[in-house]
C-alpha cells in the first residue's frame, strides 16, 4: 500500500473511520460484524475460493468478496440482507453436499469450522444429492493423515506448505469437481518433500488433514502391569493444553499437566526442559569450541527441531558440517531415560515405556529418524502424542483437568531453569544458549539474562551480541521460508570470502516457534502465538534459576553418568549424526 | 508482377481440413502446365467465410467465388481463366434456384457482411509481409510513431468507440488508458487468443489469414501505453496459427518493425509468444496471467485489475484478438470513420461464427446492428431441410438463447445483454424444431464442469449439482423441486464465483428456463421431449392396426423385448426396451411409432 490513510466508510448504514490498507472482512469486524468464512486465514493470503464472505457494494452489480476487497472513501457496505443470506446458505449447502456426514466419527468432532458455519446458518436439511469423492487416505508419513474425501479445497495448506513454509509438498491436482489436495507430483506423502511438520494440520478447517493419533497405542501401553511407564512434556504445551479446556492462550499449567499424568498412570513423569537445559550444555559448549577453534566450522546452527533437520536434510545437505550435532532435548530426554535413571531406579530398561507430549507433529518422525535414537539399546521414546491428541486423552478419561491440585515432576530428568523453558518460543533456545555461552566464556554470572533482541514475531530477527567484548553474530528465523534467504546469505559469504552475517543460527520450521506447532490447539494466529510465548517468558522470569547450567540435576548428571559436556559418554548418549535425503523418493 | 488474374485458394480451417492444400497444388501444376504461371497467381489465403461450401476458391478481379471445390477441378478451373475461358457454372453457388449462379457481390452470404476485421482474410498470402503492407499494413503505425502521440493514439479510440470484443464490451481507450497512466517502468500487453468457445473459430481465422495486423496492433499498443513487450497466449491446439505468427514476428523484426528503434522512432518492442496447455479457463485474464507466470491457471479476485496490476504485478492491458485486430485500421482510416459504424453505444463489426442447423454456416463478419434475422435468414439462408427455427444460442458457454420473437432485436451489447443473453466471443449456434432445450443447457454444463479449475465452491461444485439436476430431467427423474434447486444454485453461482466462468455458465440454463419452461415442465411432469433428443424419454410403440406381425424388429431388437405370434401384432416390452431405435428403423410398415 502507498499511503495509509483513513477513510468513511459505512458498514450496514453504521459509519466509522478505518485505515484503508484494511479489507472489508477486517473492518466488520470492528462494528462487531463477523462475515462468514471458510477459507481465509490471517496468517495466509486470502484464497478468495470459498464465497461466503461475499457482500454487496453500493453502486456495483456484482457481490465481492469481503476477504480480497479493501476499503475506500465513501464505500458502504451491506454486509448481511436476505439475499446474501440465502446465496451463503446455498454455497454451504453446496460445500455440504460435497462433504460425508460423520461428523460423529470425525477427528474434528466439536472443533471444526465447516460444522460450526452449518450449526450457525441453522442449516437442517441439504437440498442438493450427496455428491462424494472417492479418494484413498495417505498415512504414508506416520506422523500426518490426508483424508481428501473431507476436504473444502479451502486451498489453506496449499498456501501453508508453499508459501508459509516453502516446502511444496502439497499441490492443488486436476481440475474442476475432480480437483483434489494431494502431495506434489501426486505421490505419498512419505515420498515428497514433507518434512512433517503439520502446520497443514494447523490450519485445515475440517477433518481433512490431521494428525496420525497415537491414542490407543499409548491407552495399550498404560494397561501393561510389567511396564515402568514414564513420560516427559514439551515446553510449548504448558501454555497451550489449557486452551482445549476454556482457558486462555499462554496460561501455564505446568503443575496440572504433571497431575494429570501420574492420574492417567505414568509412574514417572519427566519435562523436556530438562533436556533443553542439557542440550544448552552441549550446544553452548559446541559453540565455545568452534568458535576457539576455527571460525570455518562456524556458523552452528541450531538442530533441536525435526523439522528444520528434515528441511536441511533434503534443501541444504551442503550445510550438515554447521549443524549442531546435539540431540533435541526431547531424545535426550528419551535416551537418559532408558540409562541414566533405569541405572538409578534399578529398572530394566527393556520395560521402561517412553512417551513425550509434543506440540510438533515432526517428532512422530523423530524417534526413529536414525541409528542414533536407539542409542539407549532400545528405542529411546516409544511413542509421542502431541498436544491436541493429549486434551483428548484427558477428555475421554473424564478427569476434571482444571480443578486437579499441583504437583511436581520427577526432578531426575524433570527439574528445569528459566533458560529451559523458553526453548518453546521462537528465540528461545537462542537466548538460553546465550546465557550458558556467556558463563563458559567468561566465567561469570549474567546480570540481566534477558536478551530481548532474539524475542517477537519478526521472520529473521538478527543481532550481533557483546560477550564481555566477543561479538557473535546471531540470527534467529521462524517459518521454513525465511530460512532459504539466511542459508544463501551464508553460502555466498563463504563463496567469496567475505566474513559471515551471521555465527549462530536458530531454526525453528513453525511460525512462532513451538508454541505455534503442528500438533498445538487449532486456530493459532499470531495474537495466539504471542500469548503463548508470554506464558513461557513468565514461567521463565517465576524461575529462581534461569539458567541452563545452574541446574543442580544437571550438574549431577554431568557428575554421576555423563563426565562432561562433548565427552565420549555424552556424544555417545546426546549427539547424532545428518545424511543427505532425496527431496523425492522414487 | 503484371498477373492478370488471381486465383484465391482458401486455406481456412474448414477449407483446409478438406483437402484445399491440395486443390492449391493442383491448380499450381495446371498454371504451369498451361504455361499461365506468368500471368496468374494462385495464391492461399486465408478463412473466406463460407465454411459450410467449402473448399471454396475465388477469381479476382472477376469476382467469381466457386464452392464445393474439390482437387480434380483444378484443371477445368485454370482453363476457365484462359482468354476464352468461360466460368465453371456448376461450381458456382446456387443453393435454391432462386439464387442462381450469382457472382460474389450479388450473393446473399456476402452482401450484408462488411468486413473489417477480416479485411485481409481471403485476400492476401498470410505469410508474405508485403502483401499486408500492400495493403496499407503497417501504416497505422507509421501514423502512431509519428503523427500521434500515445495521447492522440488514445483520442482516435475514444472517437471510434471501439469496445472490447472478447465479450466484456469494455471501451478500449479506457482500458489503454488505465495503464499509460499507471505509474511503472515494466508494463505489458496482451494480445489473449486462448479462444475456448466450443464451435468458436473467429480468433484462428484472423490469426491464420492476418498475422500482421496482430502484430502491428501490439505494437501500436504499447507505444501508447508504455510497454516494451508483448505476449501472445495462443492455445497449444491451434498450430497453423502458431506457426504464421512466428514468420510474421520474424518478418517484422526483420523489417525493422520490432526490436530496438522501431522504423527510427527510438521505441523499442518485442512480442513472445505463449502456447496454452488446453484450459478453458486460462482465457479468463487473469487465470492467464497466472498461467503465463508459472502459475496453476487459477483466476484471483478483481480488484485489482490487470490495467493496473497484471502480469507479475505490473500495468498490463490485455485485449482479445479481435479488438487488436480492429487497431490498425482505426489508425488508417481514423475513428470518425469506424464510429460512423454500428449502433450508438456498439461501433464497429463483429465476426460471428454461424453454425448449426442454417443453410450457409460459416463466419460472418456484420456491423453491430445488423439484426438477427438479417443474420440468420439473409446472410445464413434460413433454416435448414425447411425446418421451424426455434432459438440462437449467443455466447457460447456463457451465453444465452435468443427466441423467435426477438429475432428483430439488433446485435448490440446493450440489448443482448437485457435479454439475458450476451455476444461473447461471437458464437452463433441456430437450433431448430428437433434441438431439445434441456439437451442444449446440458452440453453446455457439461463443458463448464469440464473445464471449472476448480478452485471455488460455487462454480465447482454447483456446476456439478446444475448437470446432476439437468441429467435427471433429460432421464425422466427429473421432480418440480430440481427446478427450484437450478434456480438456488444458479443465483449462487452468479453472485459468489470468483471468475466470469462460474459467473456466466448459469446463462444457458437460465435463458433456457427463462424462455422454455414448457419443455422443462414437459420433461419433468410429462416425461416427454419433444423434439426427440432426450432418448430415455421416447417410447417406441407398435401400431396394432399397422403391424402385420413380420416379426422382422423382434429379429433385430437387441434385448429381444419384442414379441408375438407370427401374423399378429407384435408388442414391445416398456420395461425392457433401451430405446434404441432399431425396431423403429427397420420396419417397413411404419407401424412402430416414437413418441
Amino acid at each position: 500500500m502507498d499511503n495509509v490513510v483513513k477513510v468513511n466508510i459505512k458498514i450496514n448504514g453504521i459509519p466509522f473511520k478505518v485505515n484503508n490498507d484494511r479489507t472489508i472482512l477486517e473492518a466488520a469486524k470492528l462494528v462487531q460484524v463477523n462475515i462468514p468464512k471458510l477459507c481465509n486465514h490471517p496468517d495466509l493470503p486470502p484464497s478468495a475460493a470459498c464465497g461466503l464472505c461475499i457482500v454487496k457494494i453500493k453502486g456495483s452489480a456484482r457481490m465481492s468478496r469481503a476477504c480480497t476487497t479493501f476499503v475506500e472513501e465513501g464505500m458502504e457496505i451491506t454486509t448481511h440482507d436476505s439475499e446474501i443470506f440465502e446465496i451463503r446458505r446455498t454455497v454451504l449447502e453446496l460445500i455440504l453436499s460435497n462433504h460425508p456426514n460423520d461428523c460423529l466419527q470425525c477427528p474434528r468432532n466439536g472443533n471444526c469450522e465447516l460444522q460450526q458455519l452449518a450449526g450457525d446458518f441453522g442449516i437442517r436439511e441439504v437440498d442438493f444429492p450427496k455428491l462424494l469423492v472417492n479418494h484413498p487416505v495417505d498415512n504414508s508419513t506416520g506422523s500426518i493423515v490426508l483424508n481428501p474425501e473431507k476436504c473444502v479445497k479451502c486451498g489453506r495448506c496449499v498456501e501453508v506448505c508453499q508459501i508459509m513454509q516453502n516446502v511444496w509438498a502439497i499441490e492443488f491436482i486436476g481440475r474442476g469437481y475432480n480437483m483434489r489436495i494431494a502431495p506434489s507430483a501426486d505421490t505419498f506423502l512419505q515420498d515428497s518433500t514433507c518434512i512433517k511438520c503439520g502446520q497443514c494440520t494447523a490450519h485445515c478447517p475440517v477433518g481433512a488433514l490431521y494428525e496420525k493419533s497415537d491414542n490407543s497405542a499409548v491407552w495399550e501401553g498404560l494397561k501393561n502391569p510389567d511396564s515402568h511407564k514414564i513420560v516427559q512434556i514439551a515446553p510449548a504445551t504448558r501454555v497451550a493444553l489449557g486452551e482445549a479446556f476454556g482457558l486462555e492462550p499462554g496460561a501455564v499449567t505446568t503443575k496440572k499437566m504433571y497431575t494429570i499424568l501420574r492420574r492417567l498412570g505414568f509412574d514417572a513423569v519427566f519435562d523436556t526442559n530438562f533436556g533443553a537445559d542439557l542440550t544448552i550444555m552441549e550446544e553452548a559448549s559446541e559453540l565455545v569450541e568452534r568458535f576457539s577453534h576455527n571460525k570455518a566450522e562456524l556458523p552452528l546452527i541450531t538442530s533441536c527441531c525435526p523439522g528444520w533437520v528434515d528441511y536441511l536434510e533434503k534443501f541444504y545437505p551442503e550445510m550438515i558440517p554447521y549443524f549442531s550435532t546435539a540431540k533435541s532435548p526431547h531424545q535426550m530426554v528419551g535416551v537418559l531415560s532408558k540409562t541414566y535413571y533405569a541405572k538409578k531406579m534399578g529398572l530394566d530398561p527393556a520395560k521402561i515405556y517412553s512417551v513425550s507430549i509434543m506440540p510438533c507433529t515432526a517428532k512422530k518422525y523423530e524417534i526413529t529418524r536414525a541409528h542414533e535414537m536407539f542409542a539407549s539399546g532400545y528405542q529411546d521414546i516409544d511413542v509421542v502424542l502431541t498436544t491436541r491428541e493429549l486434551s483428548r486423552m484427558i477428555k475421554a478419561s473424564g478427569i476434571d483437568f482444571l480443578n486437579l491440585p499441583d504437583s511436581e515432576a520427577d526432578s531426575i530428568l524433570g527439574d528445569y531453569s528459566g533458560a529451559g523453558t523458553i526453548f518453546g518460543a521462537t528465540g528461545g533456545v537462542m537466548e538460553a544458549a546465550l546465557r550458558t555461552a556467556y558463563h563458559l566464556i567468561t566465567n561469570k554470572e549474567l546480570g540481566n539474562v534477558d536478551f530481548i533482541e532474539t524475542r517477537g514475531l519478526k521472520g529473521i530477527k538478527s543481532a550481533t551480541v557483546d560477550i564481555e567484548g566477543t561479538p557473535v553474530k546471531i540470527a534467529v528465523a521462524h517459518g521454513i521460508a525465511n530460512v532459504g534467504q539466511i542459508m544463501e546469505e551464508i553460502k555466498e559469504a563463504k563463496r567469496e570470502g567475505k566474513p559471515l552475517p551471521y555465527e549462530f543460527i536458530e531454526v525453528m520450521a513453525c511460525r512462532g516457534g513451538c508454541v505455534g506447532g503442528g500438533g498445538q490447539p487449532y486456530g493459532a494466529t499470531d495474537e495466539i502465538r504471542k500469548k503463548r510465548a508470554a506464558g513461557l517468558y513468565q514461567d521463565d522470569r517465576d524461575k529462581v534459576r534461569r539458567c541452563s547450567h545452574q541446574n543442580p540435576y544437571i550438574k549431577e548428571l554431568y557428575e554421576e553418568f555423563l563426565g562432561s559436556p562433548l565427552s565420549e559418554k555424552a556424544k555417545e548418549m546426546l549427539h547424532t549424526t545428518y545424511h543427505e535425503r532425496p527431496l523425492y523418493n522414487k | 508482377m503484371g498477373y492478370r488474374k488471381f486465383v484465391m485458394v482458401c486455406g481456412g480451417e474448414g477449407c483446409g481440413g478438406k483437402e484445399s492444400l491440395r486443390i492449391y497444388d493442383n491448380i499450381n501444376k495446371e498454371l504451369i502446365a498451361e504455361g499461365l504461371k506468368d500471368e496468374i497467381q494462385v495464391v492461399k489465403t486465408g478463412c473466406l467465410g463460407f465454411c459450410g461450401e467449402g473448399p471454396v476458391v475465388k477469381i479476382m478481379p472477376d469476382e467469381i467465388l466457386y464452392v464445393n471445390v474439390k482437387a480434380d477441378d483444378a484443371g477445368e478451373i485454370v482453363r476457365s481463366l484462359l482468354d476464352d475461358g468461360k466460368e465453371v457454372t456448376r461450381l458456382l453457388y446456387d443453393r435454391k434456384k432462386s439464387t442462381k449462379n450469382v457472382k460474389l457481390p450479388g450473393m446473399d452470404f456476402y452482401q450484408k457482411q462488411f468486413r473489417i476485421i477480416l479485411r485481409n482474410c481471403g485476400v492476401i498470402n498470410p505469410e508474405d509481409i508485403n502483401e499486408y503492407i500492400a495493403r496499407d499494413g503497417y501504416m497505422g503505425l507509421e501514423r502512431a510513431l509519428f503523427e500521434l502521440s500515445p495521447e492522440g493514439v488514445i483520442e482516435e479510440l475514444k472517437t471510434s468507440g471501439l469496445r472490447g470484443r472478447g465479450g466484456a464490451g469494455f471501451p478500449t481507450w479506457m482500458k489503454w488508458e488505465f495503464t499509460k497512466k499507471a505509474q511503472s517502468e515494466t508494463k505489458y500487453v496482451i494480445c489473449n487468443a486462448d479462444e475456448g468457445d466450443p464451435g468458436a473459430y473467429m480468433n484462428r481465422s484472423t490469426i491464420e489469414g492476418d498475422p500482421h495486423s496482430i502484430v502491428e496492433a501490439m505494437i501500436i499498443g504499447g507505444y501508447t501505453v508504455g510497454a516494451h513487450e508483448g505476449f501472445i497466449y495462443i492455445r497449444a491446439e491451434y498450430p497453423i496459427a502458431i506457426q504464421r505468427l512466428e514468420l510474421a514476428i520474424e518478418q517484422a523484426r526483420n523489417h525493422g518493425l520490432l526490436g530496438k528503434n522501431i522504423l527510427g522512432s527510438s521505441f523499442d518492442f518485442d512480442i513472445e509468444l505463449r502456447l496454452g496447455a488446453g484450459a478453458y479457463v486460462c482465457g479468463e485474464e487473469t487465470a492467464l496471467l497466472a498461467s503465463i507466470e508459472g502459475n496453476r491457471g487459477m483466476p484471483r479476485p478483481r480488484p485489482p485489475f490487470p490495467a493496473t496490476k497484471g502480469l507479475w504485478g505490473k500495468p498490463t492491458v490485455i485485449n482479445n484478438t479481435e479488438t487488436w485486430a480492429n487497431i490498425p485500421v482505426i489508425l488508417t482510416r481514423g475513428g470518425a470513420w469506424y464510429s460512423s459504424i454500428g449502433t450508438e453505444t456498439s461501433k464497429g463489426t463483429k465476426v460471428f461464427a454461424l453454425t448449426g442447423k442454417v443453410n450457409n454456416s460459416g463466419l460472418v463478419e456484420v456491423p453491430l446492428g445488423t439484426t438477427l434475422r438479417e443474420v440468420i435468414f439473409d446472410i445464413g439462408g434460413g433454416i435448414r431441410g425447411g425446418k421451424k427455427f426455434k432459438a440462437a444460442q449467443s455466447g457460447g458457454p456463457s451465453g444465452g438463447v435468443i427466441p423467435e420473437e426477438y429475432l428483430d432485436i439488433p446485435i448490440d451489447f446493450e440489448s443482448l445483454k437485457k435479454l439475458g443473453a450476451i455476444m461473447g466471443s461471437g458464437g452463433l449456434i441456430i437450433m431448430d424444431e428437433d434441438d431439445c432445450m434441456i439437451d442444449i443447457a446440458k452440453f453446455y454444463m457439461q463443458f463448464a464442469v469440464d473445464e471449472s479449475c476448480g478452485k471455488c465452491s460455487p462454480c465447482r461444485i454447483g456446476g456439478k449439482q446444475l448437470l446432476e439436476a439437468l441429467e435427471m430431467i433429460s432421464i425422466g427423474k427429473g421432480e418440480m423441486e430440481h427446478l427450484t434447486n437450478l434456480n438456488r444454485i444458479c443465483a449462487a453461482m452468479q453472485k459468489a464465483s470468483l471468475c466470469g466462468l462460474g459467473q456466466n455458465t448459469p446463462n444457458p440454463v437460465l435463458s433456457t428456463m427463462k424462455y422454455f419452461e414448457n419443455e422443462y415442465i414437459e420433461h419433468i411432469q410429462e416425461k416427454k421431449c419433444h423434439s426427440g433428443s432426450c432418448k430415455s424419454l421416447l417410447s417406441y410403440v407398435i401400431d396394432p392396426e399397422k403391424c402385420i406381425g413380420c416379426s422382422l424388429c423382434a429379429m433385430k431388437c437387441p434385448v429381444s423385448c419384442i414379441s408375438g405370434e407370427k401374423r399378429k401384432p407384435y408388442t414391445i416390452d416398456q420395461l425392457k426396451c433401451i430405446k434404441c431405435g432399431t425396431c423403429f428403423e427397420v420396419c417397413k410398415f411404419a407401424a412402430v411409432i416414437r413418441e
